[in-house]
Formats: structure tokens, C-alpha cells, sequence
């Protein structure tokens, strides 16, 4: 066998380094989070905001002497009072104090976006990673499936389930969760037909990675992006169908404050009274505009690209 | 046909002794035997095929140990669905691939996993085959941990040692891909391909997508590494420059068959196929003075979809005779250790053969 003459080369680049023994300090995933929030204002912001509606959420369900006013105390006297000192967000049809059942409304939404949120998005990812990753039957079968799910109306589907499962927000919730499945689902199915083409998922089968070890390190690290954006948007989804199945009946049962309900029952008095609708419908929009800034700067943390050194 | 291949195949292994290299039995690592791939190219309503690409027809070849086996051919030829079948990223149609002495392709895809290390694949593009969401030293350190290779505290050496292989130093562990130039990811995935000790190293295209100075870095690394871990290599490129440099004995396919195998000296010397001769003629030469005899082969390479019986290259063959339409001429042994599939040494030439 010749020895092969070896090609004249510049100097390689890596000889000279590979002699400094410098050692780098590893973060954890969840500092790169961390920093991927914090590096950004309007994630940071956002994130200071919903810790804060935790907080409220809370110390609203274990201390409930805090707030101003009993939030579920009517006062007809008081019927439909515009924002002042004493009610700061002013009071509903019934009396009671807006302001305090905002604050008490925390709880259930939070609950609600989160918990259905959770439900879609384990189901929908594992369904989609499945389908994609497998290819074939499995795919026509579960992706059928799904198709069969969004070809009714999502509430008309939540209607069914809650029908079959009976009234009450737990129920609501789990409703909800499994409506919004198929989306999470086709977005997961779509990604990961393009991402399981490349090299590095060939790399890891030639290496002898197992199918759960290709999809969990190398398949589904690469479509969070995409599912996180998602997953925030769904938050505001979710609480919004809460409030809608509220307003049907099914969801949550007066009197408790849910900012949804409180919004779809503020309706009728829309021009008499508007403080009903806006204040329930603002810290609707606050919540989900923070989810999804938070969301964004939780993606530019796991992007090792976007990160900053 | 495939039964006058295996008298070839079995007749040519005591002579490789003529090579200067002894090459007893055993030492042959991998026996490819009448490997075919075909692919669907369309189906039926029911999801039948109605036609097939012949990717790979009756491939063989074998490649012994600590050698450097080089797999030339033209872009669609089929070289690196071979690569693609030896490290069980496709399956074969049909044919064997006898690992050193196990059959792999007899064996169950569980039986299989076993192998599976010690046949490890370089990719041609640095770019796609790094996962973009992993530090390089977890990259590296995959393999040896999927493998069960060495105990949790020991990888982190290891994966120094290797990174100091390929030339990278090793604080670069931490790094993520698209903080490395091209050169510096390829070594990456040889350090990765390193990493579970294998034996036969399949390097399909290592250096296609890397600009000119930094190939022959990284050609130099794999013939260190070579010597090294006494390696073998199955080494696929289209560049015959390349191929020259790095192997022992050369192969060229041309539209899923195997036209010539020749050791490196006596194929770019005295080519025997008209294809192999037609390739090497397109060879730039950097002396200007230098009159080459350029073979200008007419057509386009025919589709891969049914080939017609006969002779592969008979579309496009200068020297074609009778009988080169009507069957694909088996590979038989022209010369001492220098096989070629062409009717022209059919008959009255130097290693005498009968078409079958």
C-alpha cells in the first residue's frame, strides 16, 4: 500500500489553537432562557407582568382579605357605577366591584389558558411527531383523524365534548385542550417532515440512536421555535373559548369571575356602561400580548444563533 | 450472469497476493455482493410500483482491510446509495454485504444495531449534518454514550482527545456549529465519526463542499487518521483528483454499475473501460503546454428508469461493438486484479472470458 504524499497545505488553522487549554463555563438550558428573556425589553417586561399575575393569582386564592371589596358580594344600590375612587374599575349590573373581580379572575384564566394550553399541546405534539416522524399509514391515519376534528367548528366540538362530560370549568378546560389538538399537531406533523431530511437526523441514525432519542434530542429541539409561537397564541385562544363557553352556559358558572364571561355578560350593557367590557377586556389583551413576547424572547434563548455573546 | 460474477469474484482474491499487499481471506472487511437498490419511481393507484430507478444494479466489490477504496462516478450514478446501504440508512433490494464475515444484510434490524458502529459515515455538506441546536462536544459525544462505550465520567476526555484529533481545540466543546467555518464542521464530523472506534469509515463526498485549500486539510487529516486507527476507507467522490489522492484501489460506476475496479496506479495509467478512459480525459490539466486528447462523449447519461437490456455506456460509447446493446457485460478480470465491465475483453483479451 502507498503511502499517500501528503498535499501541501497553509498551515491548519486548528494546530494553533488546539494547544490553549482554555476551558469555557457551560450553561444550563435554563440559562440560556433566562437570558434569552432578559436580553430582550418588551420579553422582560412581559415576563415581570405575568409573574405579577401569578402573584395576584395567588394571594387572591389564600388571602383573600386583600381586595377592596367581596368580589362576588351584590349591591343593587350600587348598581352600575361608573370608575371612581371607591371602585376604581366601577361596578357591574349586580353592584359588585369590578376591580376585585378582575383580580380574582386571574386565577381561573390563568388556569384555563395554561392548563388547556398543556393538554393541546402534549397531545398535539405527540401526535404530530408520530405522524411525521413515521411516515406511511401511521401519518394517513392520525392526520385524518385531525382533519376530521377541524372540519367541525372548533366550539361546536367543544360543545359536544362538554356535553358529553357535563358543565363545569375543569371540564371546560379539558374541552377546550382537546379542540385545539389538530393544530398543534399539523404545525409539529409539517415540521418535522422537513427537519428529519437533514444530514444530522441521518448522523444520529448511522450513530445507532434509538427513533425516541432521534426525535426528542435532534427532531423536536429544532421545532420549538415554531410550537412556542404557536403555544402563546393558544394561551389567548383558550381563554377566549373559555369566556365563549361561559357565555353558553358550560364553562364557568356564575357567580365566579372569569374575564371572559365577565366580558361576553358586559355585552348587553356595552354603551351604558362600558367599563364592563373594558377592563376585563384589556387585562385580556395585556395577558396574551405578554405571553407572546415572552414566548419570543423564550425562543431567542434556545436559538443558540440569536443569542448574543 | 450474476453466477459468472461469483467465479470472478472468487477466482480474483488469491491473486491479490500480485498486488504487493497480501490479501489472504480474512483480511477482506467488506464483501459487497450483487447489491442492488431500486427505487419507485411511479405508482399505481394502490400504491404499487409501475416503474423503478435502478439506483444500484449488481454491485460488487470488496474492500480489504486498512485499504482506502475509492467510488468514482457521475453525479446519479448511485455511489452514495451504496454509502447510504453499508451504514443502514437504506436497505438493499437484493445482494449481501458481508461485514467482516457477517452477513448484514441476513441479519434482524436489532442484530444489525450492533454493527452499526463500526461502520461510520461522513457527510458530503458540514452544514446539514450538525444538529444546529447542540454544542459540538455533545455532538461528539452522542455515539460513545448511545454506544455504551465508555462510563459517563471518562466522555469528557475522550471527547478532548477526539476534538484534538481533527485538530480542533477542545475549549471549542461548548461551541454551537454555526459558530465554525465549513473546514472546521467537516472535522467535526469526522470527530463524530471517530468517536465510536469504528472500522470502516464510508466518506461520501468529505470534501465536495469545502473550497479548494481547506480540502486538502482535511484530505491530509484523513489520511493521518488513517495510519492512526488503521482505518479502512470506502472513500465515495466524483473529483478523480481527489479519488487519486486518497486511495488504494479505485471503482467507477456509471449508471448503477460497477465499469471498472482497478488499483489506483493501473486505473488512471491504463484505463480499460471506454467510460473510464472518456473521465479521466476531463481531467483539466494545469500545464497549458500539455496537448490532451480530449474524449468528447456524445448525449446525456439516459434516465435510470427501466434501463434497456444491454450495456450501459452503449448510448454514449465510442468503441462500442456488437452485442453492446443486447447485454450488460458482466465484471470480469482483465488484467491481474484490474476488473472491467466492457464486451471488448470479452473475448481474446488479456484475462479471457466468455460472455455468459
Amino acid at each position: 500500500m502507498s503511502k499517500n504524499e501528503k498535499l501541501a497545505t497553509e498551515p491548519a488553522a486548528g494546530a494553533a489553537l488546539a494547544v490553549q487549554p482554555v476551558k469555557e463555563k457551560r450553561e444550563s438550558i435554563w440559562k440560556d432562557v433566562f437570558a434569552g428573556i432578559v436580553s430582550n425589553k418588551a420579553s422582560l417586561i412581559s415576563g415581570i407582568f405575568i409573574l405579577i399575575l401569578v402573584i395576584i393569582a395567588l394571594v387572591t386564592k389564600f388571602v383573600p382579605g386583600v381586595l377592596p371589596y367581596d368580589p362576588y358580594a351584590q349591591n343593587l344600590s350600587e348598581s352600575l357605577v361608573g370608575p371612581s375612587a371607591a371602585h376604581w374599575f366601577g361596578t357591574d349590573i349586580q353592584g359588585r366591584d369590578i376591580f376585585s373581580r378582575v383580580l380574582v379572575g386571574t386565577q381561573i384564566t390563568l388556569t384555563v389558558g395554561l392548563a388547556a394550553v398543556a393538554i393541546s399541546l402534549t397531545i398535539g405534539v405527540l401526535l404530530g411527531s408520530i405522524a411525521g416522524y413515521k411516515g406511511g399509514k401511521t401519518d394517513t391515519v392520525i392526520m385524518r383523524v385531525m382533519d376530521m376534528m377541524l372540519a367541525i367548528p372548533s366550539i361546536l366540538l367543544a360543545i359536544a365534548i362538554m356535553a358529553a362530560l357535563g358543565p363545569g370549568i375543569e371540564k371546560a378546560v379539558v374541552a377546550i385542550g382537546l379542540v385545539s389538538i389538530p393544530e398543534y399537531a399539523r404545525i409539529v406533523r409539517s415540521e418535522i417532515l422537513s427537519i428529519k431530511e437533514n444530514d444530522y437526523v441521518a448522523a444520529a441514525r448511522v450513530v445507532g440512536d434509538s427513533n425516541a432519542a432521534i426525535i426528542f434530542r435532534h427532531v423536536l429541539p429544532n421545532v420549538l421555535p415554531s410550537i412556542i409561537v404557536r403555544a402563546t397564541l393558544g394561551i389567548s385562544t383558550a381563554i377566549l373559548d373559555a369566556a365563549a363557553l361561559g357565555f353558553l352556559g358550560l364553562g364557568v358558572q356564575p357567580p365566579a369571575a372569569e374575564w371572559g364571561d365577565m366580558l361576553g355578560r358586559g355585552r348587553n350593557e356595552l354603551f351604558r356602561a362600558p367599563w364592563l367590557m373594558i377592563f376585563p377586556g384589556l387585562a385580556i389583551t395585556l395577558t396574551v400580548l405578554a405571553f407572546n413576547l415572552l414566548g419570543d424572547g423564550i425562543r431567542d434563548g434556545l436559538d443558540p444563533k440569536a443569542r448574543k455573546r | 450472469m450474476s453466477e459468472h460474477n461469483e467465479q470472478v469474484a472468487g477466482a480474483a482474491q488469491p491473486q491479490a497476493g500480485a498486488d504487493g499487499a497480501s490479501a489472504p481471506e480474512q483480511d477482506i472487511l467488506l464483501d459487497v455482493q450483487h447489491l442492488t437498490k431500486r427505487f419507485a419511481a411511479e405508482t399505481n393507484f394502490f400504491g404499487k410500483a409501475t416503474s423503478h430507478v435502478q439506483a444500484v444494479d449488481d454491485v460488487s466489490f470488496h474492500i480489504r482491510r486498512g485499504e482506502a477504496f475509492g467510488l468514482v462516478g457521475e453525479s446519479g450514478c448511485g455511489k452514495t446509495t451504496v454509502g447510504k446501504m453499508l451504514v443502514n440508512l437504506l436497505r438493499p433490494t437484493s445482494g449481501k454485504i458481508v461485514f467482516d464475515g457477517h452477513d448484514l444484510t441476513a441479519m434482524k434490524p436489532g442484530e444489525r444495531k450492533q454493527y452499526c458502529k463500526d461502520i461510520q459515515l461522513i457527510f458530503q455538506d458540514p452544514y446539514a449534518s450538525l444538529n444546529p441546536r447542540m454544542r459540538i462536544g455533545d455532538i461528539i459525544a452522542e455515539p460513545i454514550l448511545t454506544n455504551n462505550i465508555l462510563p459517563k465520567d471518562k466522555v469528557e476526555d475522550r471527547v478532548n482527545e477526539l476534538l484534538e484529533c481533527v485538530g480542533l481545540a477542545n475549549y471549542m466543546r461548548n461551541r454551537y456549529p454555526h459558530e465554525f467555518s465549513g473546514g472546521q464542521r467537516q472535522r467535526v464530523g469526522i470527530a463524530r465519526a471517530l468517536a465510536v472506534n469504528p472500522k470502516l469509515i464510508v466518506c461520501d463526498e468529505p470534501v465536495s463542499a469545502l473550497d479548494v485549500s481547506i480540502q486538502a486539510q482535511v484530505l491530509n487529516l484523513l489520511d493521518d487518521l488513517k495510519e492512526q486507527f488503521g482505518l479502512t476507507y470506502l472513500f465515495i467522490a466524483h473529483g478523480l483528483n481527489v479519488v487519486k489522492h486518497v486511495s488504494d484501489r479505485v471503482g467507477v460506476m456509471y449508471l448503477g454499475k460497477m465499469m471498472e475496479i482497478a488499483p489506483k496506479k493501473a486505473l488512471y495509467a491504463d484505463p480499460l473501460s471506454p467510460y473510464t478512459q472518456a473521465l479521466l480525459s476531463a481531467i483539466p490539466s494545469v500545464d497549458p503546454a500539455t496537448k490532451k486528447d480530449r474524449i468528447i462523449l456524445e448525449g446525456d447519461v439516459p434516465s435510470p428508469i427501466d434501463p434497456p437490456p444491454g450495456c450501459r455506456f452503449a448510448g454514449r460509447c465510442f468503441a462500442k461493438v456488437e452485442g453492446c446493446d443486447e447485454v450488460m457485460p458482466p465484471l470480469v478480470e482483465v488484467k491481474p486484479n484490474h476488473q472491467c465491465a466492457c464486451h471488448r475483453y470479452d473475448e481474446g483479451g488479456p484475462g479471457t472470458a466468455v460472455v455468459a
